[in-house]
């Protein structure tokens, strides 16, 4: 059991298991629901593991354990760090108590996500340490020495992963094994009530603690120099950018290396490597984050990187861009022929939302536009549905709704799918219902959330009662059932809704094909004579 | 050793599946191996990749760089034309020459095809005919193995134990099916 074959969010979850944690918190998003997906197969039923309302409120709760002494580990997408950014920034300011770690999975590329933003600019805004693993058994690694800086500092600490690495696989090795905490309640009672005049001393000494966390990145066996003696250019590589670079030189690299792992950035120890280099390459996926401080306000003919152009300034880093920016020249390629057309995703055959935007589709006709949302549904923005006009972020689509209604667009329709109405939908709900906003909400409930792999939706049987108890007409909830023998009925339903001048929720409900097809073939296994156990439950997918 | 190894196919075609045969046999050979996959979104009946490194000596990027790919192991003939630009000037395309054609404007067969045979390596099977003979539909991606297994540096055996391990934590028959498929698909190339 030593020895274990895990993803990136894998090794993060099992690193963060050995180190002791009591709990894990989190809301699914690509690419990190695997973390707490880890977790829930693997850890004993008393350690908390269900999945959160959104990213906020898990956050919260992992600081209420870490607040109870216990170890909590909370993770999400990166813009999940967005909707759970309060409780982030006030986090570092009170402080954690038992430790508390964050792991963020930031998408570069944007391959199932609305931006790139990188999450290291959060740690340094929050004045929090960040880790940035450049492999599965460093991310592993990582996870129990995050632990560690927290219970040392009393600090959050941000773990932040990129897709690549969050979906990548390789052999981990694992350490020494930690138990959970006690319930040890905070020493001083004052800490964690931000009053003002708690909260100013509080960030008085967080200011203070940064010249200790920059020297804990001074001396971290995860920020080092490895020599090279071509110091026309030295390389300064970050996370999974040092993976990139050592795969161009197999044997050993020419140019000396200085590779970071941990922040904030050990000052010294880079003013001393560049000291050392006529010119200095920064290799880094996300933003330039390390490259624009080297760089100062104008471009630096020694400093290069994203944003002088040497490596692409968007998109995540790539083997080929890298040998690129190091004058390596890459294998020849062949070019894929024309007629390689894209196979972008689409809603799966018989998708219930695919009726529900029929019958949408036929209710409004050339009508007012659809604010839309974050999941499966996005999709009905491509051919051939081609129905849904806006999609910003998690509960968006009701918010603006709204407000297109208040500038008197007639009709606003809001489509929103189960999950995400709980995540962040219900708060856009209330102020119309307080305003008798005339809008048109339609919720798309197929019972999970699908987009990332069919977790259980926090609001499987409660939206009637939510949309009601918000205070919603009750004659304008109502249900339909998006199936194609029902579409005259369902278009009829919309049609009503629509015309009528006030707020109305429509419930779309119908399960998920890829649940409901996941829940007959386990049924189907169920119904079959018990097989013993399989070994190496870890190499399971 | 080294084996730089391209999957490629649909969403729902089974290749994580794949990926995880052929990295269970390399680790149980005692290699060193990097597997990276497309999760998410990319799901939805898009088009999916995952790559399979594995060496005997340390690997340090979790995907393949372009170029370098020894082999492209296809569950769908267009798809298997898609990542051309990762195939080493002596690799070799190994593929489903079934079509899933789940998008409108899906090129015609014989272009594809045609494309396909154009390569300087490369081997078509009829992954789901044999799989339809063996007695699951879902066994085409074992049947694809089979085909491509000499070009994966590992022994068919290993391969064979892999699958033999992996199917049947979920059911023994599975496990017969799947080595079933993987033999034909041997046989068949």
């Amino acid at each position: 059991m030593s020895r274990m074959f895990l993803l990136g969010d894998e090794a993060v979850a099992q690193g963060a298991l050995d180190a002791g944690i009591s709990g894990a918190y989190a809301y699914p998003g690509t690419p990190s629901t695997e973390i707490l997906e880890y977790v829930q197969r693997t850890a004993p039923s008393s350690l908390h593991s269900r999945w959160s309302t959104n990213e906020k409120a898990a956050l919260e709760a992992a600081l209420g354990m870490s607040y109870a002494g216990k170890r909590a580990l909370v993770s999400m997408k990166h813009v999940g760090l967005n909707v759970a950014a309060d409780p982030f920034i006030n986090a570092g300011i009170s402080g954690a108590n038992g430790g508390l770690v964050i792991a963020v999975a930031d998408d570069p590329s944007m391959h199932s996500s609305q931006n790139e933003q990188d999450s290291r600019f959060y740690g340094e805004f929050a004045g929090v340490p960040v880790l940035e693993p450049s492999d599965p058994q460093e991310a592993y690694d990582m996870a129990g020495y995050a632990f560690d800086l927290s219970g040392r500092y009393h600090t959050p600490v941000l773990v932040r992963l990129v897709t690549r690495l969050a979906h990548s696989r390789a052999p981990i090795e694992r350490g020494a094994i930690r138990h959970e905490n006690e319930i040890r309640l905070p020493a001083d009672s004052q800490t964690f009530i931000l009053l003002p005049q708690n909260a100013r001393r509080n960030y008085a000494r967080l200011v203070l603690t940064q010249s200790q966390f920059v020297a804990e990145s001074e001396v971290s066996a995860f920020n080092r120099v490895v020599a090279g003696s071509d110091r026309s250019v030295g390389i300064i590589a970050a996370g999974l950018g040092y993976a990139y670079v050592r795969e161009l030189f197999p044997n050993t690299i020419p140019h000396p290396v200085l590779k970071v792992s941990q922040y904030p950035l050990p000052t010294d120890l880079i003013a001393k490597f560049v000291s050392e280099c006529d010119e200095v390459l920064v290799v880094e996926d996300g933003y330039p984050f390390i490259e624009a401080r080297l760089r100062g306000f104008s471009p630096n003919p020694r400093v290069h990187g994203r944003l002088d152009g040497t490596l692409p300034r968007t998109g995540e880093l790539t083997p080929e861009a890298v040998a690129a920016a190091l004058g390596v020249t890459s294998a020849p390629t062949v070019t894929p022929p024309e007629l390689v057309v894209p196979r972008p995703p689409a809603l799966c055959p018989g998708c219930p939302h695919a009726d529900t935007f029929r019958a949408l589709i036929a209710a409004l006709g050339d009508r007012g536009r659809v604010f839309s949302d974050i999941g499966c549904y996005t999709l009905a923005a491509l051919p051939p549905y081609e129905a849904v006009d806006t999609c910003i972020e998690m509960g968006a689509s009701i918010g603006m709704a709204k407000g297109a209604a208040d500038a008197g667009l007639h009709p606003a329709i809001a489509v929103i799918g189960d999950s995400t109405f709980t995540h962040s939908g219900m708060t856009g709900l209330l102020d119309c219902v307080q305003e008798g906003t005339p809008i048109t909400v339609i919720i798309l409930d197929n019972l999970t959330v699908a987009m990332t792999g069919g977790q259980p939706s926090q609001a499987t049987n409660r939206l009637e009662n939510i949309c009601r108890g918000i205070g919603v007409a009750p004659d304008h909830v109502r249900v339909i059932v998006p199936i194609p023998p029902k579409h005259d009925e369902n278009v009829r339903v919309l049609q009503e809704e629509i015309d009528y001048r006030g707020l109305s929720v429509v419930i779309a409900r119908r399960e998920c094909v890829q649940t409901a097809a996941r829940r007959a073939r386990q049924r189907k296994r169920q119904q079959k004579p018990e097989k013993k156990p399989g070994k190496k439950p870890e190499a399971k997918r | 050793m080294n084996r730089d190894i391209i999957l490629a196919g649909v969403g729902g075609q089974g290749l994580l599946t794949l990926a995880a045969v052929i990295s269970t046999a390399a680790l149980d050979q005692g290699l060193i191996v990097k597997q990276s996959e497309v999760h998410g979104m990319s799901q939805r009946g898009g088009a999916v990749q995952s790559h399979v490194r594995i060496s005997d000596r340390p690997i340090h990027s979790p995907v393949i760089p372009k170029g370098n790919a020894d082999l492209i192991l296809a569950m769908e003939p267009l798809e298997a034309l898609r990542y051309l630009e990762y195939l080493s000037s002596d690799g070799i395309v190994v593929a489903n020459s079934v079509p899933m054609k789940n998008i409108a404007n899906y090129p015609a067969d014989d272009r594809v095809i045609a494309a396909l045979r154009g390569l300087r390596r490369h081997r078509l099977i009829d992954a789901v005919a044999i799989a339809r003979e063996v007695g699951s539909l879902q066994s085409a991606n074992m049947v694809l193995l089979g085909a491509g297994a000499e070009f994966i540096g590992l022994p068919p055996d290993a391969l064979a134990q892999a699958i033999t391990a992996l199917f049947s934590r979920k059911a023994e028959e599975l496990a017969e099916i799947n080595l079933t498929a993987f033999h034909r698909g041997a046989q068949a190339s």
